[in-house]
């Protein structure tokens, strides 16, 4: 089972008089440390949303409930602009990110060939790479790479949405061809065997038997990019240029300079983003559970 | 690949023998299958390799360069230099911060994860779904914005502090290495839940009721049976905290102050801010990178492939 999808649920159950059972003074801490863990999880989410209805212009201050900064945050051109890169960046990376990844994956998981292992490092990589290490490499990367551009034909590239874009696809590939591997492993290759069989070509097999098949693997791939591209504030902060700034780089960057209630919508907003897309991941596991065995 | 180079298509050559029927036949099928399959993955492969491998042997080849008087890389001159400064005091200072931080946090989320992963795995399989839903959620959710809200909440107009204040204690909680570790629990909690509750889950109950049957206690039981089980995610749950938490960034950030600076917020200020450092920042890097394969090389020696 991975952590980056819904467990199964499906484990031993046990039962009510069993001797596996915690005793009775046990089995009350444990559902009392239970009851504070889901408290520690939830109370901070909550009171940010009830602040963020907060009139006044203090933040830890209440006076009285209103809609105030939510209007002020859709008449913020900075903010509404930030909101729209972030919106563009997410769809272009999830989707170049889920066909290559979708197609790393099958090539990992459908076929032999040699150099598959330095291919299977390398996919593997940049999920274990922590966040500030990839940020610097892509910066590097982008300074060098466009002096030399500079050099060689005279043209001037900067950093802006294009380079945000292209670092997204660059960690967004390999959580992408993870989650549908793990979709891949558990199915059978006999189908696409037999479809084969009965003259299907390359193409109408993968069509008609093993996309259908692996597509909650797909989608559920597709919803971690783009709850991932619209969490990440390192990298995209690191790559980012003058006047091109996501939703998250422009939280991080406000909060440098001193909280506002401001900020608390916006973080509602970032918040009801990734809780629709958890919701929808959710929902296509389900799907994957009842489709899979 | 050049091994796998395309026959051409021509008509063979009378005078050459012809092929063995079956077995020749069948490679040329294999050799057309792996050769599929290598430009199935191509364009994945060749990205990865352009803006994942080039990126990572240039910070490799900054960590070498020298400055110039004005602080600007200069890719000449190669030396050692920003390696040697990791001596420095104010360096190793940070280092230990990080590593105590670190630990301590996933120390913590231990302590917290496992008897609440232990719990969620002996409920019925239907409280079990939903509780599990509730713990995937902050798990999916913006890691900045909560990390935020504890900016709100330890703050000194937030309640922590009003409370404490109506106790008599006047405490400062925010910008406080305390803060940045409580920051950190709350955001890496999940990472250490769902490994554990995986292992938990998996682990076969009878055996502990094996267990009691030979009169072993409780506490017994435990120890001997459901402990050993769950290793494999004790180990892999450590190693999702403790990676992040070492090299922490936004959460030093929003909630630390002065006295909580971290490695990866020091590693940003050599890129971000007045005084850049661009080749310290690279090497600065690469080290923290390869103390993490280190980490990462131990999780799947552990047996942890799920991530």
């Amino acid at each position: 089972m991975s952590v980056l999808e819904m467990p199964s649920g499906g484990g031993a159950d046990v039962a009510e008089d069993s001797l596996a059972r915690p005793k009775k003074v046990v089995d009350r801490i444990l559902a009392g440390n239970a009851w504070l863990v889901f408290a520690f999880l939830y109370l901070p989410i909550v009171v940010l949303i009830i602040y963020s209805f907060n009139d006044n212009q203090r933040v830890g201050i209440w006076t009285e409930a209103s809609l105030r900064w939510y209007g002020e945050m859709f008449a913020n051109a900075r903010v509404m602009d930030a909101l729209r890169n972030s919106l563009i960046v997410m769809f272009v990376s999830t989707i170049v990110a889920t066909v290559l990844g979708t197609m790393a994956a099958l090539s990992m998981e459908r076929y032999r060939y040699r150099g598959q292992r330095a291919y299977d490092g390398l996919l593997y990589l940049p999920v274990i790479i922590p966040d500030i290490t990839m940020a610097v490499m892509l910066l590097l990367f982008f300074v060098q790479a466009f002096d030399l551009i500079f050099l060689a034909s005279g043209v001037q590239f900067s950093r802006g949405l294009g380079t945000i874009m292209l670092a997204h696809i660059a960690f967004n590939i390999s959580f992408v061809a993870l989650v549908v591997r793990a979709r891949l492993a558990g199915l059978d290759a006999d189908l696409e065997e037999a479809a084969a069989d009965l003259y299907a070509s390359r193409w109408q097999a993968f069509r008609r038997v093993t996309l259908p098949l692996i597509a909650p693997g797909v989608a559920g791939g597709a919803l971690l990019a783009l709850t991932l591209s619209l969490d990440d504030v390192v990298i995209t902060e690191f790559v980012s240029g003058a006047g091109s700034t996501t939703l998250p780089v422009y939280v991080f960057g406000s909060l440098r300079r001193g909280v506002t209630p401001l900020i608390n919508a916006v973080s509602v907003l970032m918040l009801v983003g990734s809780i629709v897309l958890v919701l929808l991941s959710l929902a296509v596991s389900r799907r994957r559970e009842s489709a899979g065995d | 690949m050049s091994t796998t180079a395309p026959t051409p298509d021509v008509q063979p050559e009378l005078k050459e023998p012809a092929p063995p029927p079956g077995p020749g036949l069948e490679r040329e099928a294999e050799k057309a299958e792996s050769r599929r399959g290598f430009l199935v993955g191509l364009p994945g492969y060749a990205y990865l390799l352009l803006f994942f491998a080039t990126p990572l042997l240039i910070v490799v080849v900054y960590s070498f360069a020298s400055r110039s008087v004005r602080g600007a890389t200069v890719l000449a001159d190669w030396n050692l230099d920003s390696y040697t400064r990791m001596t420095d005091s104010l360096v190793l200072t940070i280092a230990w911060r990080s590593l105590w931080i670190a630990t301590l946090t996933t120390l913590l989320c231990l302590l917290v994860a496992y008897p609440f992963a232990y719990y969620l795995s002996t409920r019925p399989a239907r409280t079990r779904a939903v509780l599990l839903v509730l713990v995937m959620i902050p798990f999916w959710s913006n890691f900045l914005v909560r990390t935020y809200a504890w900016r709100v909440l330890l703050g000194t107009d937030g309640p922590f502090t009003r409370l404490l204040a109506t106790v008599g204690l006047d405490a400062q909680l925010l910008f406080t290495p305390t803060a940045v570790l409580i920051g950190l629990v709350y955001g890496y909690l999940p990472f250490m839940i769902l490994p554990l509750y995986a292992a938990v889950e998996r682990l076969d109950h009878s055996l502990v009721e094996a267990a009691r049957d030979l009169y072993a206690s409780g506490w017994q039981a435990f120890w001997k049976v459901t402990w050993p089980l769950s290793r494999p995610g004790v180990i892999a749950g450590s190693i999702l905290v403790f990676i992040p938490s070492f090299g922490a960034y936004v959460t030093p950030e929003i909630l630390g102050g002065r006295g909580s600076t971290m490695l990866g917020s020091y590693i940003a200020r050599q890129f971000i801010g007045t005084a850049s450092d661009w080749p310290f920042g690279s090497a600065l890097s690469v080290t923290i990178l390869v103390l993490m394969m280190f980490a990462a090389v131990a999780y799947f020696r552990a047996g942890g492939k799920n991530l």
